[in-house]
């Protein structure tokens, strides 16, 4: 049974992207399609967490071949609770991705490349989940890299494209170092089986260990965004559409912190760079809530502090005891659930207010108090707000630092603590501004102007982009932008809106498409589809606090598993030990 | 079978070439120093086998000849991987080079903007001790006045005169 299941989360989304590219032309039948293959990758997923929570961890040898050769699956329990949680997160964003579409009149466009990347997206993004071998694992993250190029620089405008170069060159690096680290791995031990690895590379002399231990470290760091290599990430993220930042924020860097885990307790059980990461960790935390608090953009503040929160994820790894590392699990599933739906808030709220800067956003909890409640709670849990899964979780590795009782693990206890009450700060700056400062006392117009003139620095008028397709101010305008900005900006928005409204195709003159949406305003009501998404997220996030005992539970055993190694080595071999 | 000097000191030369070349600002150079990256690493990969043998077809050579397949295999699959994204980052930055007439690394507008802030936010400040210019829009005194819209930015590569 369990062998069957385990090779579907990567398959059905794989084929269910084949089948979606074929059906490209009917949007209806496509977003059906893809619907219906994450909700089975999602019972999928539920019934492997079942199942591996009652027989332990399982291999599978994809094709039949045997054991060290053949490329292997293994779900324990950890991976069995990403995939659920990922697949879940997945299928709200597509739901809202969908609503979006349906709301903004997708149907004409010819885009129909969103669908099938997003499932190759999520088929990466398990297969790394169930890579039971390093290169298997690189394939994943590259199947997921690809997929996420893609979506980053969707409709290909100015800013996107320059946040996507980064964000490609950055992440090509990072494979490229990991490649190279699988290289070095084969050198030394002539096999890149994970379970075969732990016993292989034990027996290297200490300063190889060392080698090919940080640079899959150092790897590994850059995607999951530990500073100091996570400047490409609040750079990169905000400028996506909505939903495609939303599922990046969840499952993307929570990749990369599952191989830490992997790394940590798997192929190096020693230890040996746990010193390194721990402060590793207390600079993502404190560093990035800076970054986050200097912010006005909602999305840059949301980028800042997953940077951030990456760090109490990374110090529950490095403390490497069981407690540690059940915190760290429980904080991994809780943060994916959380920052999607911020992200996918902060949309709602871009929709409804025209903005993400918290300098022109104003009166939202007037205008939508349902938009209003949907984002202050999972704020107050972002922060750790007590009863919230926020709290359980960075309780969990507070007890944790405490129990290890080392100076350097106190100090950061202290680290976490104040990073948690800096996104409070953080949070709460945007949630006074955003919603419960008097509203912004401009006409429609103006809105859509100031809309315009916030993406003014970004775009300043590029004479060639402008007479691409749009009937725009004359080459000349960069001038008259610096003298009379406000002018300028509603002339360009009245011509971005004329474009749009015939359906010229993706904006062709250097705006972002974030600004594309020509009515944003209050007396426009959210589309229910999306709210219906957001909050099923929200709710879902609640849910966690609610069954957080029995989730602490199998995360507790999860670590167990983990710092054991004997369920998975096990589940490889099949009880005997091959060297 | 000797081991041989000639595929590390390659493999260096490569990797230093194409560490040079990622620096650039040009994306062109940068594209090409990916390149040169990912060759080093799958030349690192092919001799991560050992010393070079026979082709690993049973039949054709003996098993105590052969070379290794295995890292033949990776490198195969990190040459596909690497020819389709090169192949994507090409297309961007194409794109780049059409809608901004320039291929270099973009500046990030909004980190300088952050950079070039006051130093406090406007309405932590009591309104009436700002200029009627930078208060809030429905403060009572600065109702005739809307809010300014245009923030200074220092001069980057990106402005034109």
């Amino acid at each position: 049974m369990i062998s069957v299941l385990t090779p579907l989360p990567v398959l059905l989304p794989l084929l269910g992207a084949a089948g979606a590219l074929l059906v490209g032309r009917h949007p209806r039948t496509q977003r059906t399609l893809s619907t219906l293959v994450l909700s089975a990758v999602l019972a999928v997923s539920v019934a492997l967490l079942v199942l591996a929570d009652e027989s332990g961890a399982h291999a599978v040898s994809v094709g039949g071949w045997p054991v060290p050769l053949g490329v292997v699956l293994v779900v324990d329990r950890l991976s069995a609770l990403m995939l659920v949680v990922a697949s879940t997160v997945a299928l709200a964003v597509l739901v809202f991705a969908v609503g979006q579409g349906s709301a903004d009149g997708d149907e004409e466009t010819p885009l129909s490349i969103f669908h099938p990347t997003f499932l190759v997206l999520i088929a990466g993004v398990s297969n790394a989940f169930l890579a039971g071998d390093l290169f298997n694992l690189y394939v994943g993250f590259e199947i997921l890299l690809t997929a996420s190029y893609v979506l980053l620089t969707l409709g290909g405008s100015a800013p996107r494209i320059r946040a996507g170069i980064t964000y490609i060159v950055v992440s090509l690096l990072s494979s490229l170092l990991f490649l190279a680290a699988i290289a070095l791995v084969y050198a030394a031990t002539g096999t890149v089986n994970m379970a075969q690895l732990a016993v292989r590379l034990a027996e290297l002399p200490e300063g190889t260990q060392l080698l090919l231990q940080s640079m899959l470290l150092v790897a590994f760091c850059i995607k999951a965004a530990v500073f100091p290599l996570s400047a490409w990430l609040p750079d990169s993220y905000p400028t996506a559409p909505a939903p495609v930042t939303a599922v990046f924020a969840g499952l993307l860097t929570k990749v990369g912190v599952y191989a830490v885990i992997r790394t940590q307790t798997l192929l190096f059980p020693g230890g040996a760079l746990d010193d390194v990461l721990m402060w590793a960790a207390l600079a993502t935390m404190v560093i990035g809530i800076l970054g986050a608090v200097a912010q006005t953009d909602i999305r840059r503040i949301l980028s800042f502090t997953l940077v951030s929160h990456i760090g109490y994820m990374v110090f529950g790894i490095a403390l490497g005891t069981s407690a540690g590392l059940a915190g760290a699990v429980f904080y991994v599933a809780h943060h994916i659930a959380i920052q999607t739906t911020l992200f996918l808030v902060a949309g709602l709220v871009e929709r409804q207010g025209g903005s993400t800067s918290v300098d022109r956003l104003g009166g939202l909890a007037r205008s939508s108090p349902l938009l209003a409640l949907l984002f202050f709670v999972p704020a107050m849990n972002l922060a750790g707000i007590p009863p919230l899964s926020g709290f359980i979780g960075k309780l969990g590795l507070l007890e944790a630092g405490v129990a290890d009782g080392s100076w350097p693990a106190m100090v950061l206890v202290g680290g976490a603590v104040v990073t948690s009450l800096l996104t409070l700060v953080a949070i709460a700056r945007v949630w006074t501004r955003a919603f419960w400062r008097p509203a912004v006392q401009a006409p429609g117009a103006d809105t859509a102007a100031a809309a315009a003139a916030d993406a003014g620095p970004e775009t300043t008028p590029e004479p060639v982009a402008v007479t691409a397709g749009t009937p725009a101010p004359a080459p000349g305008g960069s001038t008259a932008t610096r003298r009379r900005p406000r002018t300028v900006a509603r002339a360009r928005a009245w011509a971005r809106h004329t474009a749009v409204a015939t359906d010229t195709g993706p904006s062709q003159d250097g705006f972002g498409d974030r600004h594309l949406d020509p009515r944003p305003g209050p007396d426009r009501p959210l589309p229910g589809v999306m709210l219906g998404a957001a909050s099923a997220m929200v709710a879902l996030t609640v849910a966690l606090t609610v069954v957080a005992g029995p989730l602490y539970g199998y995360t507790d055993r999860a670590a167990g598993d983990l710092l054991d190694r004997t369920p998975y080595l096990e589940s490889v071999f099949g009880g005997e030990t091959v060297r | 079978m000797t081991p041989t000097v000639v595929l590390p000191v390659v493999i260096g030369g490569l990797y230093a070439a194409g560490v040079y070349l990622l620096m650039d600002r040009s994306l062109t150079r940068v594209l090409l120093g990916f390149l040169l990256l990912g060759n080093a690493t799958n030349l690192l990969l092919l001799s991560s086998g050992g010393p070079a043998g026979l082709a690993p077809i049973l039949g054709v050579s003996e098993p105590e000849e052969m070379s290794d397949p295995l890292p033949q295999a990776f490198a195969l699959t990190a040459v596909v991987i690497t020819f389709g994204i090169t192949a994507f980052l090409l297309a961007v930055i194409y794109r780049s080079w059409r809608l901004v007439r320039q291929e270099v690394v973009g500046v990030d507008e909004e980190d300088r903007r952050v950079a070039a802030r006051e130093a406090m936010d406007a309405d932590d400040l009591d309104p009436d001790d700002l200029d009627p210019d930078d208060r809030p829009a429905a403060h009572a005194d600065s109702l005739p006045v809307a809010a300014s819209d245009d923030v200074d930015l220092p001069a980057t590569t990106r402005s034109r005169s």
